[in-house]
């Protein structure tokens, strides 16, 4: 009696599990993508759209870049990828793992508080530096770091306020020191502010930090060698620079270089 | 800073990892000991969902665990406010303590399982006839329990000490990457795989390794040496 009942019901679990592909399939090419993982949101809408519109599969597989990259370099199955940086699109086309690389978005920084007047009394904030702690995320490994350095080097405060960082490993995480009160400000992105499905979502102020305090975050993708020879990868490269790609990825607190 | 096969390695998180696990370690058996006993003893149906809880950090992906302890050690949470009243002042989340508290969650289960094992294997006689030879509980339990359950001891130690200098998702979280203050061996491998200086984090990695697999062989040296057949 219970031997019967596990055979049934691994039949029933065989019998879902063969029926699953066939549904995730549908039609056309299924293309596999690594994305930084501050881009997610905003290519997964991108890549509804061209399912929609062209019959073909985006899987996106998304992760910090550096950990993309040790993965493409030993053999990951991907065929595009999408890095939050452009050293290491430029590092593969080098040793000729991918093709030309193009810069898809420009990350916009933000001073973001949930309780201090930083969108127009950053400057005093940041000179009196009365809080305790100030989260960027790590000037080593994320850009958006690396450019939070800049800006607070061309403004003269970054000896006040070094002694008060707190480092997240990537955007995300200085975003989250922030949003969950343990820092009372932070360098973040301006997608995670204008996000309306995000946790703070007009609460708090911003500063929006002028392009020309820090060099520009550009993220660069690539076609990688296994996609050269993948129509469906070529054409979702091709649908990334069309005005519908723009939009979203303007929406979503990015600009386009 | 030393350089080690042309890879310069700061030694300032291999430090700062040995403290917190030895400190982690020691909390450890202080808390988990007394636990371990109660849940061996107890009778209440309760005990399931102790233990339940008690291996939950087993389960939680550790960035997980990481991101409520976020929630619940912030500054304006209840627990800082608490600690407030009694004039504390610093703040829970990028500290040393913070770093401990997390370890102490995270490794909690690899203390008090192995300690719970050995007591609960031992013979209700001996403590019996520790008893009627009016031996008083504190007594009992140290000339007794302690060593008759010493793999227990050895084992939970061991497992809490490995289990914290590996951690990773937990630190990473709560500690904010501070150099010097809570930048810990992992977080400082994961840095270097990111920026691509893989030199540096083969070095470092490598350091841990050895590091971890001496220390490991020693103890389960010590405890086929000196084990004594528990029960």
């Amino acid at each position: 009696m219970l031997v019967t009942l596990h055979v049934r019901l691994l039949a029933w679990i065989a019998l879902f599990l063969t029926a699953l592909p066939v549904s995730a399939l549908a039609s056309g090419e299924v293309v596999t993508a690594a994305v930084a993982a501050n881009f997610t949101k905003t290519i997964e809408e991108i890549g509804a759209r061209f399912t929609e519109e062209t019959g073909h599969t985006i899987r996106f597989s998304s992760g910090p870049s550096g950990k993309l990259y040790a993965q493409i370099r030993n053999g990951a199955p991907f065929d595009l990828f999408f890095s939050a940086d452009t050293e290491k699109p430029e590092l593969l086309a080098a040793e000729g793992r991918a093709d030309t690389p193009f810069v898809y978005a420009r990350g916009r920084l933000a001073l973001y508080s949930p309780d201090l007047p930083v969108r127009e009394g950053w400057q005093q904030v940041l000179e009196e530096a009365g809080f305790r702690h100030l989260a960027i995320a790590n000037p080593r490994t994320a850009p958006y770091g690396a450019a939070a350095l800049e800006v607070l080097t061309s403004l003269g405060a970054l000896e006040r306020v070094e002694p008060k960082f707190v480092q997240g490993e990537s955007i995300a995480h200085a975003f989250q020191f922030v949003a969950t009160g343990n820092a009372a400000l932070g360098f973040v992105a301006l997608s995670q502010l204008v996000d309306p499905a995000g946790p703070v979502f007009g609460k708090g102020e911003f500063w929006l930090v002028p392009e020309d305090l820090h060099s520009p975050i550009d993220q660069a993708a690539v076609v990688l060698e296994r996609g050269r020879a993948s129509p469906a990868a070529l054409a979702f490269m091709d649908y990334m620079r069309s005005p519908r790609a723009r939009e979203i990825i303007e929406r979503y607190g990015y600009s386009i270089p | 800073m030393i350089e080690l096969f042309g890879a310069s390695i700061s030694l300032e998180p291999i430090w700062l990892t040995l403290q917190v696990a030895a400190v982690t370690t020691v909390i450890l058996l202080l808390l988990g000991t007394p636990l371990a006993w109660w849940l061996a003893r107890t009778r209440t149906r309760w005990r399931v969902v102790i233990e339940a809880i008690v291996a939950l950090p087993l389960v939680l992906p550790p960035t997980v665990l990481g991101f409520y302890l976020l929630i619940v050690l912030n500054p304006n949470g209840a627990v800082t406010q608490f600690l407030r009243g009694f004039g504390f002042e610093g703040q829970l989340t990028f500290s040393f303590t913070g770093l401990v508290i997390g370890s102490v969650l995270y490794s909690l289960p690899f203390a008090v399982q192995p300690l719970m094992h050995a007591f609960e294997s031992l013979s209700e006689r001996l403590l019996d006839a520790a008893a009627t030879l009016r031996a008083g509980t504190l007594d009992r339990f140290f000339s007794v329990v302690v060593p008759l359950s010493r793999r227990g001891f050895l084992t939970a130690a061991t497992l809490s000490f490995a289990h914290t200098v590996g951690e990773f998702g937990v630190v990473l979280m709560v500690g904010g990457n501070i150099p010097g203050q809570t930048r810990m061996v992992s977080i400082a491998i994961f840095d270097h795989v990111e920026s691509l200086a893989y030199t540096e984090a083969h070095v470092l990695s490598a350091m841990m390794l050895v590091f971890s697999l001496v220390v490991l062989t020693l103890v389960y040296g010590l405890n086929r040496r000196f084990g004594v057949k528990v029960g």
